[in-house]
């Protein structure tokens, strides 16, 4: 059940109380925090090295947006900013986006509280050594007012392509809510998600505690998780949806461009075939894997900044048919 | 349908909100989904509505008078009403009043549940005795006793000890 998790997420946003917010924030003074997280960070047990956003360049700066281990807005590269990151990627504590300190935990599967844990480790090493902002009734302050209180977001991206296919899960979207959860698409055009990746996280930081807030979101998730296998059994007892899934493959082995919208939806076909033993072929995990692989910055930060996009889709065809055959 | 944002262009993406207990829904054009940072490409994990903040002040926040400045940052309310980005933790203090109706609206609830940060604890100790006098037994022990937990579980055992005697005193 766990392969309709791809991963987890935690992310806890803080703030040095003798500094403004990076709203109000200089350059020499945004790289004086840079400077004192990774002095707290010395001896926590755990490696980090070091980047700063404006020594690298911008599709370095997108494949890491790709891998999830920046955030969106970390594509400006304001002088200050700079990202600490774990030997394996699983931790990242981006410094001065929308907070002075933005830490993350991304763990592969559904490992909500392994990752909470870890996250509120090195949390509690860095409250040590850095004076937090944390008001009495507002917990711990943030530049935006809606990350109040624990700060943290909880997220699983989620496969759900029976879910998709049955439409049912934009009426589950919406109860979501009611819920104290978002659901957001992933990978593809606004309307409509390619590939039926979802992310789910908690929507309300203040007045929750990290733990209720988690619980919620395991509660929530396990939930749906067993909404989608029943709509697999479902869905895979249709010849058409079995055809769709082994014709997915066909492509992905034989094609000569793909676009990104295209390579999503057969990737995530291929996927759920995997998952639901009706093919043979990668692990979820090599797939996954490939689905960071494709995005379009991660390409061009190991194939070459000047690709057109066609260069991409000729690339991409060739990245997929070498992982299938 | 055209966007809510701009109220130029023609709404693509959907997005669903829930503010106090009541869902909200937003439609959005490609180019303010992606102002507002919620274009699915990236759109990831930072499920932060920063973005639509500014519209959540124009409602929730009174007619600015005067121009208050935050001693910390020098913000305005008015800086903080355009930009929906708060400057520093003092402004929280500053405009503490003009603020509660939007966080309010925002989270349905106004007070903090969950963890605190752990600090050295002598650098607090002054403004821990100040916050003890006001409390009542009951609640400095209990509050001791988280203390305790964490003290032990740092393995901060001389404070731990020190915690364990004072829990002792105030249960007599
Ligand atoms: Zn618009
Ligand atoms: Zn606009
Ligand atoms: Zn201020």
């Amino acid at each position: 059940m766990s392969e309709a998790v791809v991963s987890t997420r935690i992310r806890l946003a803080r703030n040095l109380k003798e500094y403004p917010f990076p709203i109000r924030l200089s350059a020499d003074k945004a790289r004086e925090i840079a400077d004192k997280v990774g002095e707290a960070l010395k001896d926590c047990g755990i490696k980090f090295h070091r980047i700063d956003l404006d020594a690298i360049p911008d599709t370095i700066r997108v494949a890491m947006i790709e891998r999830h281990l920046v955030s969106p807005d970390f594509i400006d590269a304001q002088e200050g900013r700079a990202v600490y990151l774990s030997d394996d990627n699983t931790v990242s504590i981006m410094v001065n986006e929308e907070d002075h300190i933005r830490l993350q935990v991304i763990k592969d599967g559904f490992e909500l509280n392994e990752a909470y844990a870890l996250a509120d480790q090195i949390d509690n090493i860095l409250s040590k050594k850095l004076n937090f902002a944390f008001h009495k009734q507002f917990g711990y302050l943030t530049q935006c007012p809606t990350n109040l209180g624990t700060g943290m977001r909880a997220s699983v991206m989620l496969h759900l392509p029976a879910l998709e296919m049955s439409g049912a899960v934009n009426r589950i979207g919406a109860n979501l809510s009611k819920l104290g959860l978002t659901m957001r698409g992933l990978y593809g055009e606004s309307t409509k998600p390619a590939g039926a990746f979802f992310q789910l996280s908690n929507q309300v930081t203040l007045g929750i505690s990290e733990k209720a807030a988690i619980d919620n979101l395991q509660n929530i998730t396990t939930q749906l998780i067993a909404q989608e296998m029943r709509a697999r059994e479902t869905a895979l007892s249709n010849i058409e949806v079995e055809d769709r899934i082994h014709r997915a493959l066909g492509i992905l082995k034989t094609a000569r461009l793909m676009d990104h919208n295209e390579a999503m939806r057969l990737l995530s076909l291929v996927r759920l075939g995997v998952s639901e033993k009706k093919l043979e072929s990668l692990s979820t995990d090599s797939i996954d894997t490939l689905l960071v692989e494709i995005q379009p910055a991660s390409i061009m930060t190991k194939y070459g900044d000047d690709m057109s996009p066609r260069d991409r889709d000729i690339k991409r065809a060739e990245i997929i048919r070498t992982k299938f055959n | 349908m055209l966007c809510q944002h701009c109220k130029k262009h023609e709404a693509t993406t959907h997005v669903k909100t829930m503010i106090n207990g009541k869902v909200t829904e937003y439609r959005l054009c490609p180019e303010c989904a992606h102002e507002l940072g919620y274009d699915n490409m990236f759109s990831d994990f930072s499920a932060d509505f920063g973005g639509l903040l500014s519209s959540f002040f124009s409602n929730a926040l009174p007619a600015i008078s005067g121009a208050a400045h935050c001693e910390g940052c020098g913000s305005t309310l008015n800086d903080i009403k355009r930009t929906g980005k708060v400057g520093c933790a003092d402004c929280y203090d500053t405009f503490f009043s003009e603020l509660l109706p939007t966080i309010r609206s925002i989270h349905g609830n106004t007070e903090h549940k969950g963890k605190q940060p752990v600090i050295e604890y002598t650098v607090n100790e002054e403004e821990k005795k100040t916050d003890a006098s006001a409390e009542s037994p009951e609640d400095k022990i209990k509050t001791l006793r988280v203390e305790l937990k964490q003290a032990i579980a740092d393995e901060n055992f001389e404070r731990a000890a020190q915690l364990r005697d004072e829990i002792k005193e105030l249960e007599g």
